[in-house]
Parts: structure tokens; C-alpha cells; sequence
């Protein structure tokens, strides 16, 4: 029997992973948009779980919205890294310091 | 143990394996190939949650057109790898500190243990006799229609944004100007040349 323990479990793993994947890979923006990905599959995960046990679509309804909001995200963000590439002609993090910041 | 929960094991090993997979590889494709795999096996996982409209969108959407799109942009771009890698091992111990820290504090405000006996209760799909995406749909259309009407304007903003970042228009190239070729008169291309006739010389032959 799958309790709900088991999936939260799997959505606390899977964000874990990602967040140490942000750590690790501090200098490829391209695994830094991978590892975002993966935070959102976490919590639609637990969304999914949740809307399982609880029985309520408003759950599966906020995945869906998710699930668009981060196709959008993705999008907009390798149009970003495209156009860096294209001025920068690199795409590591260390570089990407013309702002100063 | 049943064949539910042995399957459950199975994928989720698949997704946490898949994961560390993504953050580890050191090339870029092969990160992408294995956030495939994850975003596969979670959407068995979906499917063992009953969630079937949201495990083949997940499909569709993800491994149909991201990672298609991520696996296009990283080859397209010809990244050098190994100034890419430097530190890794740097952040290596710092990465693993902080992700297994909050893993501990989340289980333990989670509290997996005491949901150990609370089993799902049956699917309100089903007890309605709908499938899932049709019950779905039906809360989608009624309750949330705004929602869904705004999520397709972000995916327009999203669209025109992207184009228009990775618009460039070069000097030198031949092109069509659609609007100035509709915009052409009779007057600017005809000319009408009044052209004396002249007889042969000799007579008609």
C-alpha cells in the first residue's frame, strides 16, 4: 500500500537533488535551468500526491498550470541563453559580469 | 508487499537515479538524456497516483517538446565543457551538506511515519463514474476557466517573447518585402510606350 509518507518522501529526495545539483553546478546555466526543473517536478509531485489522497482536483489543476508556467519559463530562458551565447560567446556564470553587479 | 508498491519503488528509484544523474553527467546532453528518464519515470509515478491526463501531458509536454528544446539549444551552442566543470569538486562537499540537511528537515516536518496507515480514498473520478481527464475538464472549464484563459496568454508572451529575443536581423541579406510588394501600384511597374508602326520595306512579303 502507498501512503502518502512514501510520496513526500520521494518530493523531499527529489528537491534535495536538486538543490545540491544548483550547488555543484554553479557554472553551467544550462544544468542550473535542468536542476529548476527538477524543483518543479518535486512539487508537482507532492501537488499530485496530495490530490490523490486528499481526493480534490485542485491539486491536479494547479499541476497543470505549473506544468505551463514552467514550459514558459523554459522557453523564454533557453531564448535567453541563446542571445548570451551569441554576445558573450559563453555561457558560464563566472563570465556574465558586465552588469557589475 | 504488493505489486503497487513494488512498482512504486521501482520508479521512484528510477527518478531519484535519473536525478543525480542530471546533476552529475559531465556533458550537458547526457544531463539532458537523463532528466528525460526522470521526467518519464515520474510520470509512471503520476499514472500509479491515478493521475493519467497529467502523467501523458507530462509526457507530451516535457519529453516531447523541453527536452527537445533543451537538447536543440545545447548542441546548437558550442559550449566548452571543461572551464564549465571547475569547481565542481570545490562545491562538491558543500552541495551534498546542504541537500542532505534540508532532506532531514523536511522528513522530520513532514513526519513521514505518521502518515504510515492512511491509505488513498477511492478515486472521486471514478466514484463518479468519470475518467480522469473528463473529470478534470469538468472542474477545469467551470471553476478555473480565468486560470486557464490567463495560462494561454502567458504561453502567447511566452511565444513572441522568445522570438523576438532570438530575432536578429543581419546587413546583406536578400529578402522579400511582403509589405511594400503589396503596396506596389500598376503605375509604378506598367508603362505604356506608344511605338510608331513602320512598314517593311519592299512591300508586304
Amino acid at each position: 500500500m502507498i501512503t502518502l509518507g512514501h510520496w513526500l518522501f520521494l518530493g523531499a529526495a527529489l528537491f534535495c537533488i536538486s538543490v545540491a545539483g544548483i550547488f555543484i553546478n554553479r557554472k553551467n546555466v544550462i544544468v542550473l535551468l535542468m536542476s529548476i526543473e527538477l524543483m518543479l517536478l518535486a512539487v508537482n509531485t507532492n501537488f499530485i500526491a496530495f490530490s490523490h489522497f486528499l481526493g480534490d482536483a485542485a491539486g491536479q489543476i494547479f499541476v497543470f498550470f505549473i506544468l505551463t508556467v514552467a514550459a514558459a519559463e523554459s522557453a523564454i530562458g533557453l531564448a535567453i541563453l541563446v542571445v548570451l551565447f551569441r554576445s558573450h560567446d559563453t555561457i558560464n556564470v563566472k563570465e556574465l559580469d558586465s552588469l557589475k553587479g | 508487499m504488493t505489486l503497487e508498491l513494488i512498482l512504486f519503488y521501482a520508479f521512484a528509484t528510477a527518478v531519484i537515479g535519473a536525478a543525480i544523474g542530471v546533476i552529475t553527467s559531465r556533458n550537458p546532453v547526457h544531463a539532458a538524456l537523463w532528466l528525460v528518464l526522470t521526467f518519464f519515470s515520474s510520470a509512471c509515478l503520476w499514472l500509479l497516483a491515478q493521475a493519467e491526463f497529467l502523467a501523458i501531458a507530462l509526457i507530451l509536454v516535457y519529453v516531447g517538446a523541453v527536452m527537445v528544446l533543451f537538447l536543440f539549444v545545447v548542441m546548437m551552442l558550442d559550449v566548452k565543457i571543461e572551464p564549465l566543470r571547475e569547481g565542481y569538486v570545490r562545491f562538491l562537499p558543500v552541495g551534498i551538506i546542504v541537500g542532505l540537511v534540508m532532506l532531514a528537515e523536511m522528513l522530520a516536518l513532514i513526519g513521514w511515519r505518521r502518515h504510515a496507515g492512511t491509505a488513498a480514498p477511492t478515486d472521486p473520478a471514478i466514484a463518479a463514474g468519470l475518467s480522469n481527464t473528463e473529470w478534470l475538464g469538468r472542474v477545469m472549464f467551470t471553476d478555473y476557466i480565468l486560470p486557464f484563459e490567463i495560462a494561454a496568454v502567458i504561453l502567447t508572451v511566452a511565444i513572441i517573447a522568445a522570438i523576438t529575443l532570438t530575432l536578429r536581423h543581419r546587413g546583406g541579406v536578400r529578402h522579400q518585402s511582403p509589405s511594400r510588394q503589396v503596396l506596389v501600384r500598376r503605375e509604378d511597374r506598367v508603362r505604356l510606350v506608344k511605338v510608331a508602326s513602320v512598314p517593311p520595306k519592299g512591300g508586304p512579303l
